[in-house]
């Protein structure tokens, strides 16, 4: 430790202001920070501190994403060797999901991070550490088959019109994670949707009969579109509902197994990092107006149960790790409650209602961030009122 | 009869050090000093120079605004000198003390009897005055306004803050003539909060005053949380508050005629060898007490570690302090601090599960833990901030400098101490209570 700590200062003057690499100051001060808690005491104010920061928070949520990560990864590799019939051991289909993962994240840490240290260095502020969890969550909402560069575009954009020209962590009013994907998405539909996309197989390589890699989701719309009656055959690859619960289902890299995201979930509200109140709010938000779909009824969509949304698609993943950042959520406690409703809300009815793209909780969560600022508008304004009605009293 | 009221979002943070209700005297110090910093907005004229003599309740300085208000000295001997910082400003007058005190007498007989001005112009003279705190915004109290109530809160309940049944404890009857006191200097309330599970018995004799009763942790005893609680400060309202021991002091002085500003504070915090009450005088001077008596590398606080002002080991006691607290200094790096804590730091995040959940007492350093940043977490001021007030909220405002919202969000009813707790949960880091100060200084200069 000593060693350690004798070399940073050994290399420190070269990064400091007229040093030789002082153009790389940022980035040093990123990797110092991270290695050493530094050792300025509190000046103003009060003179003792709580222990948390926001490194730890962040990467309370990067340890809360490693199941599904790691889930997602073997799952890949699961489907792949069950696509084209193959056996394959447990160890066999994570190296391969491993494989195809890694320099999807790789690209996605390279470019995020090369891009908010050089803001950083050029607007003269440290590095924040919130591209920590939105690296890792960007590669996990994308198909496997994603090509490389456009992850790297895709992450540009969130960071620079995402979130830089807001003014940087903190003041984004959208979620960057979400932010690309919406981008490739819009940009590159066919690349980002259809059967093709979940499981990387190249050209050539022949698939076992009955193969298909639509997704429930993807089904459901084609059945509701086409008069077809709900069944439990509508389930991706004529898989089961636990299947979908397990997560042995194609779809986005973390997106797919429900209990690695519930362990996940479990995590962030047992350390308080993540909102229990939007998780809880947007899961009542989908089954109520599941359930008043449910009562309509009439095609595939309307006759699905309810509480299936909460397992198919992204709902799940959406939930837990992209409605509860809290810098693009509602930030006052009955802001988060009605911001989460309508988020669940609203994914069911983009489901049901917008033939075009059946996952709705990107959107939903986009629309609902824009939305975010107005609610807490409201909910501050209930406060003001009460102080003038105290006045009038 | 007065208010129940029982506090539930707030946090009692306990540090290694806690003083023994033992009671030290130690050998008078040479040296007392007033410090005009202690004041906020203050700008001092001096009364005196270096080298003249002065007796207990002569006056120092008075306020420039207004020159009634006067600051005097506590103790009888000769101005030794007058400390001036950055453009010349006052810092402290320091007074080298006799060995006796001789007091400068006041004609306080019948106090019972005199009205709102005597008993007022008295106080000016005396010096008794700036312990007054007007709010909105922490200030010496305005000679020429009648506050719509007076609040006292009558318990500390700050980190290792000292118990006031023991400083205050044979002071019976100075509370009850003090409290007489300020019942002539407002027509409304003169409320007077007490902790449930704490020691009331100091204030027996006191009589006609709103007795209100509060029960729950820290914040529960920052008089500015009580007033939001009984009587809240609206657009307009002024209210005063004063503290028990300078209610002490106030009655002490009109049941004598002399100023007499003897008390106990309390010396605590891990880096004290014998951490215990002291009987001292305003303005005492710390060597006398911390010689020896504290370790290497430590931070010493006058007041309390979430409010407190830093001071230097031969420091002077703060005006309104009776808490002096020595913690280690926080200057060393720590690897991977941010992941695994190298020892245990009070919180109140669950990401510690061991610090949070174990019932022991901190060894706490000054080191933030951690590097400011913008905010990103959310819901976490309120948990201990007990207020119907937004607290995040209230300091974006500040830092927008939105005067309208800030007024809107009841920036009136807060001053820097109602949101220190804040500040020491903040994940970000941010100096809550400087940012607040600004707002609170831009809001004094707009009205």
């Amino acid at each position: 430790m000593k060693f350690l700590r004798d070399l940073v200062d050994n290399v420190k003057p070269t990064f400091s202001e007229g040093g030789k690499l002082s153009f790389l100051h940022s980035t040093f001060d990123a990797i110092e920070t991270f290695l050493f808690v530094p050792n300025h005491p509190t000046k103003s104010g009060a003179h003792i501190r709580d222990g948390i920061d926001l490194k730890r928070t962040m990467f309370i949520v990067v340890i809360a994403l490693i199941p599904a990560l790691l889930f997602g990864m073997w799952n890949l590799g699961f489907q792949f060797h069950k696509a084209t019939g193959v056996e394959a051991s447990l160890f066999e289909n994570f190296w391969f999901g491993f494989l195809q993962t890694l320099p999807l994240i790789i690209v996605s840490y390279g470019v995020g991070l090369g891009i908010e240290m050089a803001f950083a260095q050029f607007k003269g502020h440290p590095v924040n550490e919130g591209f920590l969890v939105s690296g890792l969550l960007i590669p996990m909402v994308m198909p496997a088959d994603v090509p490389l560069w456009m992850v790297g575009l895709a992450t540009a954009f969130a960071v620079v019109i995402g979130k830089e020209v807001f003014g940087g962590t903190g003041m984004n009013l959208l979620n960057p994670a979400l932010t690309a994907r919406m981008f490739l998405y819009i940009g590159y539909t066919p690349e980002m949707s259809g059967e093709k996309c979940w499981v990387p197989i190249a050209d050539g390589i022949n698939t076992v009969d009955g193969y298909s890699g639509a997704t429930t989701l993807g089904n459901v719309g084609v059945a509701a579109a086409g008069g077809t009656e709900w069944s439990e055959s509508l389930f991706s690859w004529k898989t089961s509902m636990l299947e979908s619960i397990i997560g042995t289902i194609p779809g986005s890299i973390g997106e797919t197994s429900v209990i690695a995201i519930l362990l996940g979930a479990a995590f962030l509200i047992a350390t308080g990092v993540g909102s229990w109140k939007i998780m809880l709010s947007t899961v009542l938000g989908a089954l109520f107006m599941g359930g008043i779909l449910n009562m309509v009824g009439g095609n595939a969509w309307y006759d699905m149960p309810a509480w299936y949304h909460l397992i198919i698609g992204g709902f799940m993943f959406g939930t837990v790790f992209m409605t509860t950042d809290p810098v693009s959520a509602a930030q006052t406690d009955r802001g988060k409650w009605i911001y989460g409703f309508f988020i669940g809300l609203l994914t069911v009815l983009i489901r049901v209602y917008n033939p075009g793209y059946p996952e709705g909780i990107m959107m939903a969560i986009l629309l609902m961030n824009v939305f975010a600022p107005l609610i807490d508008y409201f909910v501050v304004q209930s406060n003001i009122k009460m102080r003038l009605k105290r006045v009038k009293a | 009869m007065g208010k129940v009221i029982k506090i539930t979002r707030g946090k009692d943070i306990s540090l290694v050090g806690e003083a023994s209700n033992e009671i030290v005297s130690v050998a008078s110090p040479s040296t007392f000093a007033i410090k005009p910093t202690d004041f906020k907005g203050l700008i001092p004229k001096l009364a005196v120079k270096e080298g003249d003599e002065v007796k207990a309740g002569d006056c120092l300085f008075t306020d420039k605004r207004n020159s009634s208000i006067c600051f005097t000295s506590p103790v009888s001997g000769e101005i030794a000198e007058i400390v001036r910082g950055d453009r010349r400003a006052i810092q402290e007058i320091k007074i080298l003390a006799d060995s006796n005190t001789s007091y400068k007498s006041f004609s306080t007989i019948g106090f019972e009897s005199k009205t709102r001005d005597e008993v007022k112009s008295l106080m000016l003279e005396a010096g008794l005055w700036p312990f007054i705190v007007q709010r909105p915004f922490g200030l010496i109290a305005d000679t020429d306004i009648v506050p719509k109530a007076i609040h006292v809160s009558g318990f500390d309940s700050a980190p290792l803050a000292a118990d006031l049944g023991i400083t205050l404890k044979g002071e019976e009857a100075s509370l009850k003539a003090g409290f007489d006191v300020l019942k002539k200097l407002t027509d409304g309330k003169v409320h007077l909060n007490v902790h449930s599970s704490k020691d009331k018995s100091i204030y027996s004799a006191v009589e006609g005053v709103e007795l209100n009763t509060f029960s729950g942790p820290h914040p529960s005893g920052l008089v500015g949380v009580q007033i939001n609680k009984i009587d809240p400060i609206n657009k307009g309202d002024v209210v005063w508050t004063v503290k028990p021991q300078h209610v002490a002091f106030i009655g002490k002085f009109f049941l004598s005629g002399n100023l007499n500003l003897e008390q106990k504070v309390v010396l605590a915090g891990s880096e004290v060898k014998k951490p215990a009450y002291y009987s001292t005088c305003l303005g005492v001077n710390l060597s006398a007490l911390l010689n020896g008596n504290i370790k290497d590398n430590v931070r010493v606080i006058s007041g309390n570690v979430l409010t407190g002002s830093k001071l230097s080991a031969d420091g002077y006691l703060g005006f309104f302090d009776n808490q002096i607290t020595v913690i280690p200094e926080g200057n060393e790096y720590e690897l991977l601090g941010w992941l695994f804590p190298s020892y245990p730091r009070p919180t109140i995040s669950s990401t510690f599960p061991i610090s949070k959940f174990l019932k022991k007492k901190f060894k706490v350093n000054t080191n933030p833990h951690g590097e400011p940043r913008a905010f990103v977490v959310t819901g976490e001021y309120e948990k201990v901030m007990p207020m119907d007030i937004m607290p995040q909220q209230l300091i974006k405002a500040v830092m927008a400098k939105d005067l309208e919202l800030m007024e809107n969000l009841g920036i009136y009813e807060v001053i820097e101490e109602d949101m220190a707790l804040c500040e020491f949960v903040c994940t970000s880091k941010i100096d809550v209570q400087r940012v607040l100060s600004e707002g609170l200084e831009l809001m004094s200069e707009e009205s």
